[in-house]
């Protein structure tokens, strides 16, 4: 299988080389590192290497000043997650954070140099009523959106619409599972909360580690249309690497996708994180998955649907075939989510407003 | 080699294709653009800038260009790109070479994180330099233009970056941006000053650019250490006059004036204690540049006490 013929690739895999580039491919790695929003963590993994100082004069800065981005985004989401235990402390419920807040607090690596962006929390179905009002005891309120969108949140979607803190201009998303009610797939989000482990220091609890890499494949592969490939793809193998030492993990792995619904969503982020970032997965693991994977055709599209979303996005200079698959993926993560009726009423409210 | 060694056409020549890669201080710029009026003020207001051999590496690559299609003939526009990206609307032809001096200080202001950035202009004299920081429309450009024009060095007049780790302010020494009726003031204040093309109706009324002193740009990788701090405001009619300035004010309302405050969080703290310990710390009104500049003549002679009655 071929692989995205972008640099930020060899950045993840052998930073050891960087160092050889030339000033013509330096330049080159930062773009295309800034586009997919990895520059940040390109500083982390050679300054995890101390390979920053190998790196010529002029790329060391941009990379410095994304790290200095980076650690601002992480200052944020540590006192943006303080804000958020104080305003639910009425509310009285177990509060999960996913993603970026999770990978910070609970000090994952990948949490390093990763760029945020909004915080997400998933709390009981049940208690979403009161979260909400609590957050907006709190100050947190509506982002200006129209009646539509509004109404597709709440009626569809596993999340309610972003609640905004126009004094600290943050947002956070309160989701009450992980993927869209209306979706083919459908975890049980109950089983998401009773798994969940406690963050120590903190009110907050985590998912549990075979339910993290899953979410991060739902989000990549069910839910999503790829457009932060590099980060999310650069997630879900971080994370297998740090998790995937815990003696039991992969058997836990295994057992819990079907269990979730989600084997599907695993087959690729595990094909797609392996076959690029060299993600370690065990022998005996991947006999099994490999069967939760779809037929010949089915995965030779996905192929080079996903070879070319990691591919470097050059705006002014987009290859032939690009356009398209971005609008495969985005046309697939809607046919995913939704059924085809209420696909179309969402697809024809959306062509009428433009 | 530096930009004036090239006759206009031959570097408008270079800058439709495959562009001219140039150095403002510690930034290099690879600047494509197929618009004439680009190149001609590129050509008078950085004549004095070096060129760099492409050696591979930019750090902005700015292209201002033309859209297709049919806005290409009616009401012809320009589009700034810069590595890709288009942060601004389009904006009428005749203002491309606004857009792109707009643009360098978005680029600037977006990427070079690794500075403290400060939206103020900042000048030397006899190895001092002074930060002048007011919001726009306060006539900061017109004071940085008429002292740049009566032997103060010029390290920027819009973005002053600060290397956290040394605390000294570093220059790209870019040409000063005049508004409306400081075009004229500056013309007839400093003699042989090269303004370039008044571009009329922009967001902020008619502008043209002054040329940056060829000193300054000889001199842009002299870094500079700031010793005042001053919030200038032109008053019509208004006696010169320079007040000493609370520094814990200073330092909040300089604050306020920074792009990444914020982002830098304690170092930024930290350098901005340091900067206001040093610096002596005014506000300042005006009406008459000729004044003005004998008061920051005082300044730099190391005599304000007594001249300015602080």
């Amino acid at each position: 299988m071929r692989r995205p013929d972008d640099l930020v690739l060899l950045a993840l895999t052998h930073p050891d080389e960087l160092p050889k580039l030339h000033l013509a491919d330096w330049d080159l790695l930062i773009r295309q590192a800034r586009s997919a929003g990895m520059l940040g963590r390109i500083h982390a993994a050679l300054d995890e290497a101390a390979l920053l100082d190998a790196a010529p004069r002029a790329p060391r800065a941009h990379l410095a000043a994304a790290a200095i981005i980076a650690s601002s985004q992480e200052r944020v989401v540590r006192w943006e997650v303080r804000c958020i235990e104080r305003a639910l402390s009425e509310a009285g419920t177990e509060t999960i954070l996913l993603k970026g807040a999770a990978y910070v607090l609970a000090g994952f690596p990948i949490a390093r140099g990763r760029l945020q962006s909004d915080i997400d929390i998933l709390v009981p179905w049940p208690k979403l009523k009161d979260v909400e009002a609590s957050l907006r005891r709190h100050g947190w309120q509506d982002l200006k959106l129209e009646k539509y969108d509004q109404r597709f949140y709440r009626q569809w979607s596993h999340e309610l619409p972003p609640l905004y803190h126009p004094q600290r201009s943050t947002v956070v998303d309160v989701h009450h599972n992980i993927l869209p009610r209306t979706g083919r797939l459908r975890p049980d989000s109950r089983k998401l909360l009773d798994a969940a482990q406690s963050i120590p220091g903190t009110r907050f609890k985590r998912l549990s580690d075979p339910d993290m890499v899953l979410h991060a494949a739902a989000h990549m592969f069910q839910d999503g249309d790829l457009n932060a490939g590099w980060r999310e793809l650069s997630d879900i193998d971080g994370m297998v690497r740090l998790l995937g030492k815990r003696v039991g993990f992969w058997e836990e792995l295994l057992q819990r996708a079907p269990e979730m619904d989600l084997a599907r969503p695993l087959f690729y982020a595990l094909r797609y994180s392996n076959r690029f970032l060299y993600t370690p997965i065990p022998a005996s693991a991947a006999s099994t998955i490999q069967k939760w994977g779809p037929t010949g055709a089915v995965l030779r599209v996905m192929d080079a649907t996903v070879l070319r979303a990691l591919s470097p996005r050059r705006p002014e200079k987009t290859r032939p075939g690009t356009e398209a698959a971005r609008w495969f993926l985005y046309a697939r993560s809607h046919w995913l989510r939704m059924p085809p009726l209420l696909l179309a009423r969402h697809l024809t409210h959306k062509l009428l407003k433009v | 080699m530096k930009v004036s060694d090239f006759t206009e056409s031959s570097i408008a020549r270079q800058l439709r294709r495959p562009g001219i890669w140039f150095r403002t201080g510690p930034f290099c710029t690879h600047l494509q653009t197929p618009i004439e009026s680009v190149a001609r003020a590129f050509h008078a207001l950085y004549a004095d800038f070096p060129l760099v051999e492409n050696d591979g590496f930019a750090d902005f690559h700015v292209r201002v260009a033309s859209p297709r299609g049919f806005r290409r003939w009616h009401r012809p526009q320009a589009l700034f790109f810069c590595d890709g990206e288009r942060p601004f609307k389009p904006l009428d032809r005749r203002q491309a070479f606004a857009m792109f001096e707009w643009g360098f200080n978005w680029c600037v202001s977006s990427y070079a994180h690794q500075y403290v950035i400060i939206h103020a202009a900042i000048i030397e004299r006899r190895g001092r330099a002074a930060i002048l920081a007011a919001p726009p429309g306060s006539g900061k450009s017109t004071l940085t233009a008429a002292l740049i024009g009566r032997g103060w060095r010029l390290l920027s007049d819009e973005l002053t970056l600060i290397d956290p780790s040394r605390g000294l302010a570093v220059a790209i020494a870019r040409p000063v941006s005049l508004k409306n009726a400081s075009i004229d003031l500056i013309r007839g204040f400093t003699a042989g000053a090269v303004i370039g093309p008044r571009i009329e109706d922009t967001a902020k009324g008619a502008v043209a650019h002054l040329k940056p002193p060829a000193d300054s740009v000889y001199r842009m990788d002299e870094p500079a250490l700031p010793y005042w701090v001053v919030f200038p405001k032109f008053q019509p009619g208004a006696n010169t006059s320079l007040a000493s300035y609370p520094k814990a004010n200073a330092f909040l309302r300089l604050a306020d004036h920074a792009f990444n405050y914020c982002q830098h969080g304690v170092r930024a703290f930290h350098t901005f204690a340091e900067l206001i310990d040093r610096c002596a710390c005014y506000e300042f009104t005006y009406s008459n540049l000729d004044e003005a500049v004998a008061v920051f003549d005082a300044l730099a002679s190391g005599a304000p006490a007594a001249t300015v009655g602080v």
